[in-house]
């Protein structure tokens, strides 16, 4: 009797639940995706705005009827330290339900994290850290990046500072590799440029205090102080540029390019420089759309700067598992081949070593943002840069 | 190098020697009254920090004050929230944990500091990124050739420099000092004297947790700037400064977190990295002060070699 009763029940509940539609009839195969950045720690708010512009793509993917696959996003937080990274990483890659990554904010985690991907054999595509040997530092086949590099950005600064009559120089650049590497580009085609550097101050990259940096520089009187770390860093050295009575003009590389710094330095920010691979959003034929659709999925954070890059990579890599299935090696094979592919960042093309090829753009803050060069007020002579 | 800039780095140096001293002092009293570490001391500063912005701009915002009026709100905001979090983390961590072996303490405490720290990174609107400070104390410039100083900086280092000798008063001239430092000296025989044990405990972490979320609050005037993981470093550094100083000894904390802070911008600049932090150690071994919280262990923390 018991028995029956249940059985009863079961049918009852069974009938309700495919009644209601609760039960899809037909379910897709879900297929999953790695997305790894910062996601707590200085950083985490381009490491935010990456996670959430991947998760917008696949929003939209799924809601796509004509998508073979519904996707589901496995999130990591590799807090912008390598070991860390590692081992996120590791966890991704071992998991082979996982098809493949949009990986990296940091370039120090992302160098450190390419042999853990090869060993799996895991494609990833790397939405942020520019350091070039990502993909020039190895042969392997499953890294690809969408964004460019410092190679790109350090040589436009270069250029584009010394034509703006900027002689002497100061560099301020983090110990990881990403401000080493920042260092280093700059500082070679500065040379080639013509510019000349008259000192260069390594610090720790949560170092606070730069009284004592900044009255070296005060004595040395520069015409620039270039930062190369991320935005705690150029924060710092802002605020404490008026402590201290030095008055130069600042420029910065991308990593500094992001709505936390022109909130955090606030009013001083006006007028810093920086250099970014990435076009200004609306200047990109579907910006307006990306903006319009993450609007509306009620995100909390900005994209940031890095935001759209990362949904590229999302896309690039759900389009090559629509094409040829949920399989690592395929995957890995139709990206290794992408060219002319049409992305929210442009056209993507991997080179030989499977990385994008972009060109840079010169940024300057403005009244609170950042603002494309060509259509600000101080390269139309309106506002003037600091030029002693 | 001319005279001014050599001022100016005598300067920068005081000035974070006072903060750091403001930090350590707070290591030292709760390693004095209970021989703990509390390692979510840096986290407290933090919290300061970002206690007394929130007060400052909302109340600035929402009233608008005057400066003066909106640092008052900042500042009591400030030593209030971090009193709270010292009664509670001491309330509920540390005394229970009396008994444990310290590692556990040591651990607890930092994790307290773990939860703060994302707490405010999670809470706060945009926490991951670097947050500005309004600039509450006057704005004036005193130059001097190469040499310039601005006046609020005068002004917190009198701040500071103020509150350390007021502690100093406190824990040797009134009665509550007095009862600290029996606690100090020896718990059970001021337990038999009648000292309520867990008062004197829980307000030694008021104290110490107060004086560093105002040295948070110090802290944002003077950079004009605040991030959720500022405490981090300044834990460690102010630690240092109390573990050079002799642990327990309040005054060997002002003097070395000075000291510290000095010889670290002697060399090529920057914060003091652990190396460096070494060297000095070193060095302070060789004079260290005479002890104003003399408990049973910290002149010989002091001069123990391999305990420093």
């Amino acid at each position: 009797m018991k028995l029956i009763t249940k059985l009863l029940l079961l049918t009852c509940g069974a009938l309700v639940a495919v009644a209601t539609g609760t039960v899809p009839l037909l379910a897709k195969e879900t297929v999953k995706l790695a997305f790894i950045g910062p996601l707590s720690g200085g950083n985490s708010a381009p490491g935010i705005g990456g996670r959430n512009s991947t998760q917008l793509a696949v929003q939209l993917r799924n809601a796509d009827p004509s998508a073979k696959y519904t996707f589901e996003l496995v999130t990591f937080d590799d807090e912008c330290k390598p070991n860390i990274g590692i081992q996120v990483a590791t966890k991704a890659a071992s998991d082979r339900s996982i098809i493949a990554g949009v990986t990296h904010y940091c370039s120090a985690v992302g160098i450190a994290t390419v042999d853990t991907y090869a060993r799996f054999g895991l494609p990833v595509v790397v939405w942020g850290a520019i350091l070039p040997e990502i993909t020039y530092g190895n042969d392997y086949h499953e890294i690809h990046r969408v964004n460019g590099t410092m190679i790109n950005e350090g040589k436009l600064a270069a250029e584009f500072l010394t034509k703006q009559g900027f002689l002497k120089y100061v560099v301020v650049h983090d110990t990881t590799d990403y401000g080493k590497g920042q260092n280093k580009y700059f500082s070679d085609y500065l040379k080639l440029a013509g510019g000349e550097i008259v000192a260069t101050f390594p610090v720790s990259p949560d170092q606070q205090d730069f009284t004592a940096e900044l009255t070296k520089i005060k004595e040395l009187k520069p015409d620039l102080i270039m930062v190369g770390g991320l935005t705690p860093l150029g924060v710092r050295l802002r605020a404490q540029m008026d402590r201290v009575g030095v008055t130069v003009q600042l420029a910065g590389v991308s990593g500094i390019m992001n709505a936390g710094f022109l909130e955090g330095a606030g009013a001083a920010a006006e007028g810093t420089i920086s250099f970014h691979n990435g076009a200004p959003i609306s200047k990109y034929e579907q910006g307006q759309a990306f903006l319009d659709a993450y609007a509306k999925a009620g995100f909390r954070e900005d994209p940031d700067a890095y935001g759209p890059f990362a949904y590229s990579a999302a896309n690039l890599i759900m389009d090559a598992i629509e094409k040829v299935g949920p399989d690592r090696a395929k995957v890995k094979d139709l990206l290794n081949t992408t060219k002319a592919y049409k992305s929210l960042v442009g056209e993507i093309n991997f080179d030989d070593h499977r990385q994008n090829i972009l060109r840079a753009n010169v940024y300057v803050a403005q009244d609170g943002k950042w603002v494309y060069w060509p259509d600000s007020e101080y390269s139309a002579g309106k506002r003037k840069l600091r030029l002693n | 190098m001319d005279l001014g800039i050599v001022a100016q780095q005598v300067f920068n140096g005081l000035m974070l020697g006072v903060i750091y001293s403001m930090i350590a002092v707070g290591f030292s009293l709760f390693f004095g009254v209970l021989n703990v570490i509390k390692f979510s001391h840096g986290d407290v500063v933090t919290l300061g920090s970002f206690s007394a912005l929130g007060a400052a701009g909302l109340s600035g915002a929402l009233f608008a004050l005057p400066p003066a009026l909106a640092l008052l709100a900042g500042l009591s905001a400030a030593v209030g929230a971090g009193a709270l979090a010292g009664i509670v983390i001491g309330r509920v961590l540390v005394i229970p944990l009396r008994g444990a072996p310290s590692i556990n303490v040591l651990l607890a405490t930092l994790m307290a500091g773990t939860v703060l720290r994302e707490a405010i990174r999670l809470g706060v609107p945009n926490g991951g990124n670097p947050k500005p400070f309004p600039a509450l104390l006057p704005s004036g410039m005193i130059k001097a050739g190469s040499f310039s100083v601005g006046i609020d900086s005068v002004i917190i280092v009198c701040a500071g420099l103020l509150l350390v000798v007021g502690t100093h008063l406190l824990v040797t001239r009134t009665r509550f000092g007095l009862s600290i430092r029996a606690v100090a000296q020896d718990d059970e025989v001021a337990r038999l004297a009648g000292i309520d044990q867990q008062r004197v405990v829980l307000g030694t972490f008021t104290l110490g947790s107060g004086i560093a979320a105002f040295a948070g609050c110090m802290l944002g005037l003077y950079y004009r700037e605040i991030s959720f993981n500022i405490g981090v470093l300044l834990g460690i550094i102010g630690f240092a400064s109390a573990v050079v100083g002799g642990l327990g000894s309040l005054m060997g904390a002002d003097y070395r977190g000075i000291s510290i802070r000095r010889r670290a911008d002697a060399g090529r600049g920057g914060d003091a990295d652990l190396e460096r932090l070494s060297r000095c150690r070193g060095l302070c071994r060789h004079h260290h002060p005479d002890c104003v919280v003399p408990d049973r262990n910290d002149c010989r923390t002091a001069q123990r070699p391999g305990v420093t």
